[in-house]
């Protein structure tokens, strides 16, 4: 595949609405959708605004809706697609839209506030921690995550759901609740916080029906579902009485 | 004009990555109200692609490391012309800094006995680098944005707000210092968002944002690279050190042309990769410099031995400091044997198991599989010199972190200069930006309290004037008809990239860097008119051509200094002055703005913006020079020098 012109069909407006807009541009050997994009701005609309930062997708900014998947448009390579293909760029549907590409993200920095912090033992200091790489490879592959906010965005709790935004901090911050329960040296519950039951009565972890949207969208290829969300039901039942326990774990059986 | 909204704190933070953060959550810890004003979104900063690891001393992988060690390291590495106190604490306190994090909830790679596990890297004797796989740099800035978040959990218990003492305006930048006289009054800033102006009034402003190598074609650097701390500092007076050494990373992608630049961590080297010509030679070996003779393996079998038995051993060539490697690309290259893109192979595959390579580099076999195509556990990367890093930067106090000449500036991280000599050394980056963070928040913290009431008002023309350079772009057409049409800032970036890259990129000459300054005259002529469409709110049109100002500014630093500089040292390279000259290791060149008082001659293109001087070093003190044999000094050190 070398030069050629594809199809872009990009969605540009505001807070007040906008449109598709139809745009012809020349794509290259190896080039990634976040490269046509830059194009456009240098070529044929300077003002079209949109988040990116690393392009080599370790940073998580340049999240968008390409053919209506959310994905990071760094990553997302044109020889995916035909060359007669037309392709469709959206900016991701569960935030506010504030121009063109980008949107409102605030909703997550809100929720991230939300998740009590780590709480170091209060008997070790600085240098005296000891722990086993067994013990710290599960948090450690939550802590992959670049805070992309695509599992966030397709989550469907509050995809079309603006109303459970409030009651639900959504798969990311789920997983953060549960990567800092797996923390080997997290001593929340000796500090009298509970983070299971946090997870349950605040975090809103009941609403998830565990469909694994969230892990099929994520870029680091975080098991959030199986890892994270399933292991935390299964821990926090011991509260509460949760069916889809119950179901996760013969999901979870059948796959393995 | 002079509605803009106003907001008071203590101490400013511009930045938002290691050293930004470090230096915020310093401050506020120590009781003073701070703000951190950062380009991206909050936890998307440059630290983030940061892979290999952070160096630190804590002889964890080898018991005979210690901080001397470490300082020794760091000042062969930047060959000898760091600002030696920075060095020296920056060895000794890097340890703390990384056992903070863990208390902060960091979760490093561990050694079998449950410590922080520790790897080897280029210019290191021993195995220093804490890191997790090759993502080390979203530990660290993650772990930083989790401790401001809990401090905020805190500040919110208590007071009912989470932003009641720290605050992240995020998405917003700064184009100004504001002062009054010569101390610090606060900042001018626009909302990218929306495009509203706002000033942060405050009597100390840490900068911590980071690099220039949007000023450069191929580099590994994001967009927010644009040189802004360093032009800040620059118009409010201060002076930059040795602007001509940046540092060109041995191994950037090379294919395909949109990823060029990208960067391959140093850790594929550090855990055992090689780097071989079109004709399948280990061409390292050809080319360890005399300096090094004595501690690299002479021999592949030597090498490769080491990696078992580091004791008995010496390292693989592969392992010298990056600019020698670098260099080494380079001349491979253009002797032509090098690899169908233009660079040459970087190879793990026939070195460990597909398996380990997965495990010990998962983000670079993520990288390679997704954007190139290539599978790194079958085959060689293709891989060549791209940007990476400027060790140049502002003037500082070695244990202050405060900008000199300007009460009230502080620096920290890559923009600021002097720790890292003529050439920095792998994971000495992230250690510097805590350790230094850590230290420009401490003492703008302590700074701006001490002034109690005495506090610098903020003066009302330079916010009018802040305002109208802002807003310029908008009105570029018809405001100066005789001199031409608006230009496209996308243009003119474009072309600024290529003559750095071209110019003064990795290897240097006169004739070039003369050249390239008349470029940069016509550049900033022409950057006068550029002009934007549409409106203010998120317009990255508009963004780009504030930026140029910032980026033409720093490219011009680097050309001038790279001219005056008649030697080859570190990330400068003359081709017309090929080898190191002890005389020049005492000298530091600084640019300061030639208008003192802050605005841009841009109309006379032969004589610039931009003084150089010359300073001549403080001398080394004697107890940390008796750390190196006297035959290693003689290398470096000029005679007078030695008799001291």
């Amino acid at each position: 595949m070398s030069g050629y012109t594809a199809h872009f069909k990009v969605w540009r407006g505001d807070v007040k609405g906008g449109d598709l807009e139809d745009f012809k541009v020349e794509v290259n050997d190896g080039e990634v959708v976040l490269d046509i994009i830059h194009r456009l701005q240098a070529t044929q609309a300077p003002d079209l605004a949109v988040r990116w930062n690393c392009k080599a997708g370790k940073c998580g900014s340049c999240s968008a809706e390409i053919n209506g998947r959310p994905r990071l448009m760094c990553m997302t390579r044109m020889s995916v697609f035909t060359q007669d293909e037309t392709i469709t760029v959206t900016p991701l549907r569960a935030f506010p839209v504030v121009r063109d590409l980008v949107t409102n993200v605030g909703f997550n920095y809100q929720k991230a506030r939300e998740v009590p912090a780590f709480v170091p033992p209060p008997d070790l200091g600085p240098g005296e921690y000891r722990m086993m790489q067994e013990d710290v490879d599960r948090s450690q592959e939550f802590r992959k995550c670049i805070e992309c906010f695509l599992c966030q965005d397709t989550c469907h709790v509050v995809r079309d759901h603006e109303e459970n935004k409030t009651a639900f901090a959504g798969p990311r911050f789920l997983m953060r609740v549960a990567e800092l329960d797996m923390h080997p040296l997290d001593a929340a519950e000796e500090s009298g916080l509970d983070r299971k039951k946090t997870a349950q009565d605040e975090h809103g972890l009941g609403y998830c029906n565990i469909t694994k949207c969230c892990t099929e969208v994520c870029p680091e290829g975080i098991k959030i579902t199986d890892n994270a969300l399933i292991p935390l039901k299964e821990r926090a039942v011991d509260r509460k009485y949760d069916p889809l326990v119950w179901l996760g774990s013969k999901i979870r059986r059948r796959s393995s | 004009m002079s509605v803009v909204d106003r907001q008071e704190w203590d101490v400013v933070v511009v930045g938002a990555g290691g050293a930004g953060l470090r230096a915020a959550i310093e401050a506020r810890e120590r009781g003073a109200r701070t703000a951190v004003i950062c380009k991206s979104l909050f936890g998307k900063a440059h630290t983030v692609m940061a892979e290999g690891g952070i160096a630190a001393s804590m002889g964890n992988a080898n018991s005979n490391d210690n901080w001397q060690v470490h300082f020794r390291d760091t000042m062969r590495g930047g060959k000898f012309l760091n600002q030696w106190r920075m060095a020296e604490l920056h060895a000794q306190e890097a340890p703390d800094r990384v056992w903070e994090l863990e208390t902060w909830g960091a979760l490093f790679d561990r050694t079998k006995d449950g410590r922080i596990s520790q790897r080897n890297f280029g210019g290191h004797e021993y195995p220093r680098l804490a890191h997790v796989g090759d993502r080390t740099g979203l530990e660290l800035i993650r772990t930083l944005q989790q401790k401001i978040v809990s401090l905020q959990q805190e500040d919110h218990k208590e007071t009912g707000d989470y932003e009641s003492r720290l605050k992240v305006y995020q998405e917003c930048t700064v184009t100004r210092v504001l002062k009054d006289g010569s101390r610090v009054s606060g900042v001018f800033a626009y909302d990218r968002e929306t495009g509203r102006f706002f000033v942060l009034e405050a009597p100390a402003v840490v900068i911590a944002t980071g690099g220039i190598g949007k000023s450069f074609k191929v580099t590994s650097n994001s967009w927010e690279y644009t040189g802004d701390g360093h032009a800040l500092a620059l118009l409010a007076g201060a002076p930059l050190l040795n602007m001509e050494f940046v540092q060109f990373h041995p191994t950037g992608m090379v294919w395909p042309p949109s990823v060029k630049g990208i960067l391959v961590t140093e850790s594929v080297r550090g855990d055992g990769g090689v780097l071989r010509n079109s004709e399948g030679k280990r061409f390292m070996f050809e080319y360890i410099p005399d300096v090094f003779k004595e501690k690299y393996a002479q021999s592949e079998e030597e090498g490769d031995r080491w990696y078992e038995d580091p004791d008995n051993n010496r390292r693989p060539p592969e392992l010298l400091p990056r600019d020698e490697v670098a260099r080494a690309i380079n001349s491979e290259v253009k002797a032509g044997r090098g690899s169908p893109h233009g660079g040459v192979f970087l190879d793990v595959s026939t070195r460990m198991p597909a398996e380990v390579i997965r495990r010990r580099l998962p983000s670079m076999y993520h990288q390679f599989k997704e954007l190139a195509d290539v599978d790194i556990t079958a085959e060689p990367m293709e891989v060549g010199p791209t940007c990476h890093y400027v060790m140049g930067g502002i003037a500082v106090e070695s244990d202050t972190a405060a900008a000199r000449g300007v009460p009230g500036l502080f620096a920290a991280g890559e923009v600021a200069g002097g720790m890292h000599g003529s050439n920095r050394l792998g994971g000495n980056s992230l250690s510097d930006l805590l350790v230094f963070g850590r230290r420009a928040g401490w003492h703008a913290a302590e700074y701006a309290t001490g002034l109690a009431a005495d506090r610098p008002p903020v003066d009302e023309g330079q916010v009018d004037a802040a305002a109208a350079e802002a807003l310029r772009p908008f009105s570029a057409e018809g405001a100066e008809p005789a001199v031409g049409p608006p230009e496209n800032p996308y243009t003119l970036h474009q072309e600024l990239q290529q003559a750095m890259n071209d110019l003064v990129g990795i290897i240097r000459r006169e004739g070039e860097m003369e050249q390239a300054l008349e470029k940069l005259a016509d550049l900033r002529v022409r950057a006068r008119r550029a002009g934007v469409e549409g409106h203010r709110q998120f317009n990255p049109g508009w963004h780009l051509a504030l930026d140029l100002r910032n980026m033409l500014l720093v490219s011009e630093c680097v050309a001038r200094a790279a001219l005056e500089r008649t030697e080859s040292r570190g990330g400068h390279t003359r081709e017309d002055h090929p080898a190191m000259d002890r005389e020049w290791r005492r000298i530091n060149l600084l640019c300061q703005l030639t208008d003192p008082t802050g605005g841009l001659a841009a109309t006379d293109p032969v004589r610039g913006q931009i003084d150089l001087t010359r300073e001549t070093t403080d001398p080394i003190r004697a107890d940390l020079l008796a750390l190196f044999d006297k035959e290693e000094l003689v290398k470096y050190l000029a005679e007078e020098e030695l008799y001291e």
